[in-house]
C-alpha cells in the first residue's frame, strides 16, 4: 500500500479542531462545498493516482457494498 | 444574416450493374456518404481500388450534425486532397471561454503550435463538410457514387456480400468482396446482421441548434455553467461557416423533447442568450439524447463496420465524425493490402482491434465529460462546482474542469501490428510507436514543404542525417509490400540531394527526438509502425511483417 497512514501530525488535536472549526458557521449546503474544495486542493496535494485510489476505497469501505465500491475503478 | 442553405440535389443516375444478367461484383462497396463513407470511398480510390458508394439520399446532411474538425482528421482530409478546401471553408478557432454563473472563470488558448500545414480546429457545419467530400469524390474516376441507392437487403456469404439495392426505377442486385458499412447510427446493415450496441444512453437531454445571426459574438468556443440565462444546466455556443452558430443547450433528463422543439420556447430560450436586440433565424433546432456506446466488434466476416455505425459518443469534446473520418483512415490501406492479395483477411482483424481501442478511449472520455455536465449526485455536483470555483485561481483545478475534453488522435501502442521501442534505443520523447506523425515545415529543393506530404498510401521509410548503405533503399522498395525511402538532413541539405527534405529549422528533428541515424517505419496511414536509432534492413523487414498482419507478434 502506497497510502500512508502511519501518525504523521505534529499536533494533531490542533488540526483536528482546526478542521472541525472551519464548519461552525457553515450551513450544510456550505458544509458540503467546504468538503469539496478541501478534498480537491488535497487532492492535488497529493498528486499521487495510485494513493488517492487506495484512500476512495478505504474511505469507502462499510459505507456501499464491495462490488458497487468497485465501480470506482471502472472510471479512470 | 447568413442566407439559407440550400442543399444540393444530386441527381439518380442509372448504373449498368441494373442492367447486367447476373449481380456485378466489385471488390469494396461503402454504404453511407457521410463524412466517414466519403472519406473512405476516396482513400480507397486513392489506393486505386474501385469502390462503389451508395447513399439513399441525394443531397448532404440536414442540419444539427458535427461541426468540429481536429488537426489529425484535416491532416487525413489533407491525404486525400479536401484539407486545404475544408480549412478555406470553414472556421478556425484556438481559445474558448469557461462560465461558471456569472463569472468568466478562465479562458484556454489551445497555443497551436507553428510548423503545422493544419490547424488545431475548423469549425465547417456538416452539410458544407460534405459539399467539399462529394466535390472531392465526384471528380475521381474511381468513385461511383450512386445517389438514391438504398441498401434493403444484406446476405454475407464466405466469399463475398450480397446486397439488395432499392432505386427510384427499383431494385437490383450487387455483390461486394468487403462491404463497409458506414451507414450511420441506425445502421441497416447493423441491424440486419442482428447486432446489438453496448454501452449506455447519457440520462439527459439537448437541445442543439443551428442559428444564424449577425450579431458579433467573439470567435471562440464558449461553455456555460449554471448561467443566469440557463439557471442550473449548461449552455455551449460555437462558430461555424458564414455566420452561422452552435448552441448546446442541456435540459435534463426530464425535459418534454415535443414541447422543446416547438419554435416560439426555443426562440425564447435563444433571445436570453443572444439578447433581446439580436436578430437571429433558427436554421435548425432538435432535441437529442446521448448514446455512450459501441458494436462489441466492427469487423463481422466481410462487413467492416465504421463512423456512427460501429460507435456512437456525446458531441462534447467532437468525437464523432472525427473517430469515423480515423477508421476510415486506418481501414483504407488494409482492405487494399487484403485486396491485391499482399496481406493476409487476418490483417482486418487489426482494424477491429485498433478502432475498437479507440472508440473505448472516445467513450470513456464522453462519458466523464457527461459525469463533470451533469453530476450524478448532490456531492458530484458539489465537487464540480468546487473544482469551478477555484478553477478561476488554481490552475491545477482548471485540469478538473470538463466541458468535453478535444479530440486526439489514438495512439495504438498495444496494437500487434507496432513494433514497441527496443529499451537500448532511448527514445526520450518524438512520435511514439503508434502514434500518428507530426507534421513539420520543411524544404525540398529549397521551397518550403510539409513533412507529412511526403509520408502516406505507402509504407515510409523516414531516415533522419543518415545514408542508408548502397543497395539498401532498393531492397526495401522490392519487398512484398514496398517501403519507400524518405532522408531528412538536418540542417541545409547538399545540393546534390535533391529527394531529401532539409529541416532547415531542426523542427521535425525536435518533433521526432532524431539523430543522426534515427529511423522511422510508418505505414500508410501515417502511424508509427516502428523506430530505431539506426537503419536496419532486418529490423525494417521484421516490423514491416508484423504491421502487415504476416508475422505473430513477438
Amino acid at each position: 500500500m502506497k497510502l500512508d497512514t502511519t501518525p504523521r501530525l505534529a499536533d494533531p488535536d490542533a488540526i483536528f479542531t482546526a478542521l472541525a472549526h472551519a464548519y461552525c458557521h457553515l450551513d450544510d449546503a456550505q458544509a458540503r462545498a467546504f468538503d469539496a474544495r478541501l478534498i480537491l486542493l488535497l487532492t492535488n496535494h497529493v498528486g499521487d493516482d495510485d494513493v488517492l485510489r487506495e484512500a476512495i476505497a478505504i474511505a469507502s469501505d462499510g459505507l456501499v457494498p464491495r462490488d458497487r465500491a468497485g465501480d470506482l475503478d471502472a472510471v479512470p | 444574416m447568413a442566407p439559407s442553405h440550400l442543399r444540393p440535389g444530386f441527381g439518380y443516375r442509372r448504373s449498368a450493374d441494373q442492367d447486367a444478367p447476373a449481380p456485378v461484383r466489385h471488390p469494396v462497396v461503402v454504404v453511407g456518404a457521410g463524412p466517414t463513407g466519403l472519406s473512405m470511398a476516396i482513400d480507397l480510390a486513392l489506393h486505386r481500388v474501385p469502390v462503389v458508394l451508395l447513399d439513399d439520399d441525394n443531397t448532404v446532411s440536414p442540419g444539427s450534425r458535427a461541426v468540429c474538425y481536429a488537426k489529425r482528421t484535416l491532416e487525413v482530409w489533407d491525404r486525400l486532397g479536401v484539407g486545404e478546401a475544408v480549412v478555406a471553408r470553414g472556421v478556425g478557432w484556438r481559445n474558448g471561454w469557461v462560465h461558471h454563473r456569472k463569472q468568466l472563470v478562465y479562458e484556454f488558448d489551445l497555443l497551436t503550435e507553428a510548423g503545422h500545414k493544419m490547424p488545431a480546429f475548423t469549425n465547417l457545419q456538416q452539410y458544407l463538410l460534405e459539399e467539399a467530400l462529394v466535390a472531392r469524390a465526384h471528380e475521381m474516376a474511381g468513385i461511383d457514387l450512386r445517389w438514391r441507392n438504398r441498401v434493403i437487403g444484406l446476405t454475407v456469404a464466405a466469399d463475398h456480400v450480397a446486397l439488395v439495392v432499392d432505386t427510384p426505377e427499383g431494385p437490383y442486385e450487387l455483390q461486394c468482396e468487403w462491404l463497409v458499412a458506414a451507414d450511420g447510427a441506425k445502421s441497416f446493415a447493423r441491424r440486419q446482421l442482428g447486432l446489438e450496441f453496448v454501452g449506455q444512453t447519457i440520462r439527459d437531454r439537448f437541445l442543439i441548434c443551428d442559428v444564424a445571426t449577425d450579431a458579433d459574438f467573439p470567435n471562440l468556443r464558449q461553455f456555460w455553467f449554471d448561467p443566469p440565462f440557463h439557471r442550473e444546466r449548461s449552455v455551449l455556443m460555437h462558430r461555424q461557416a458564414d455566420n452561422l452558430w452552435r448552441i448546446d443547450l442541456q435540459l435534463g433528463w426530464y425535459a418534454d423533447p415535443a414541447a422543446e422543439q416547438v419554435p416560439e420556447r426555443v426562440a425564447m430560450r435563444l433571445r436570453r442568450i443572444l439578447g433581446e436586440e439580436a436578430n437571429f433565424r433558427v436554421e435548425s433546432a432538435e432535441v437529442y439524447t446521448f448514446q455512450c456506446r459501441r458494436l462489441e466488434r466492427f469487423v463481422h466476416g466481410r462487413v467492416l463496420f465504421a463512423g456512427d455505425a460501429a460507435h456512437q459518443v456525446s458531441p462534447f469534446g467532437a468525437r464523432g465524425a472525427n473517430s469515423g473520418v480515423q477508421d476510415a483512415d486506418n481501414l483504407g490501406w488494409k482492405l487494399r493490402l487484403v485486396l491485391a492479395g499482399l496481406a493476409p483477411a487476418a490483417l482486418l482483424e487489426s482494424y477491429n482491434r485498433e478502432r475498437v481501442a479507440a472508440a473505448d478511449e472516445n467513450l470513456r472520455r464522453a462519458e466523464q465529460a457527461a459525469e463533470f455536465i451533469a453530476p450524478r449526485s448532490p456531492m458530484a455536483r458539489a465537487l464540480r462546482d468546487a473544482a469551478l470555483h477555484l478553477a478561476g485561481r488554481f490552475s491545477f483545478a482548471r485540469d478538473f474542469v470538463n466541458s468535453g475534453r478535444l479530440s486526439q488522435p489514438t495512439v495504438y501502442a498495444g496494437s500487434p501490428l507496432t513494433t514497441p521501442d527496443h529499451p537500448a534505443d532511448r527514445f526520450g520523447g518524438g512520435v511514439l510507436p503508434g502514434a500518428p506523425c507530426m507534421d513539420a515545415l520543411v524544404e525540398r529543393s529549397g521551397e518550403a514543404d510539409w513533412l507529412l506530404r511526403h509520408l502516406g498510401f505507402c509504407f515510409t521509410a523516414l531516415v533522419f542525417d543518415a545514408t542508408p548503405p548502397s543497395g539498401q533503399v532498393e531492397r526495401l522498395a522490392a519487398l512484398p509490400v514496398p517501403v519507400r525511402t524518405v532522408v531528412v538532413r538536418v540542417g541545409t541539405a547538399e545540393p546534390a540531394e535533391e529527394a531529401c527534405l532539409a529541416d532547415t529549422a531542426g523542427l521535425a528533428r525536435d518533433r521526432y527526438d532524431a539523430q543522426p541515424g534515427t529511423t522511422y517505419l510508418i505505414r500508410p496511414d501515417q502511424h508509427v509502425a516502428a523506430r530505431w536509432r539506426r537503419f536496419d534492413l532486418t529490423a525494417i523487414a521484421a516490423a514491416m511483417a508484423r504491421a502487415t498482419g504476416s508475422a505473430e507478434a513477438a
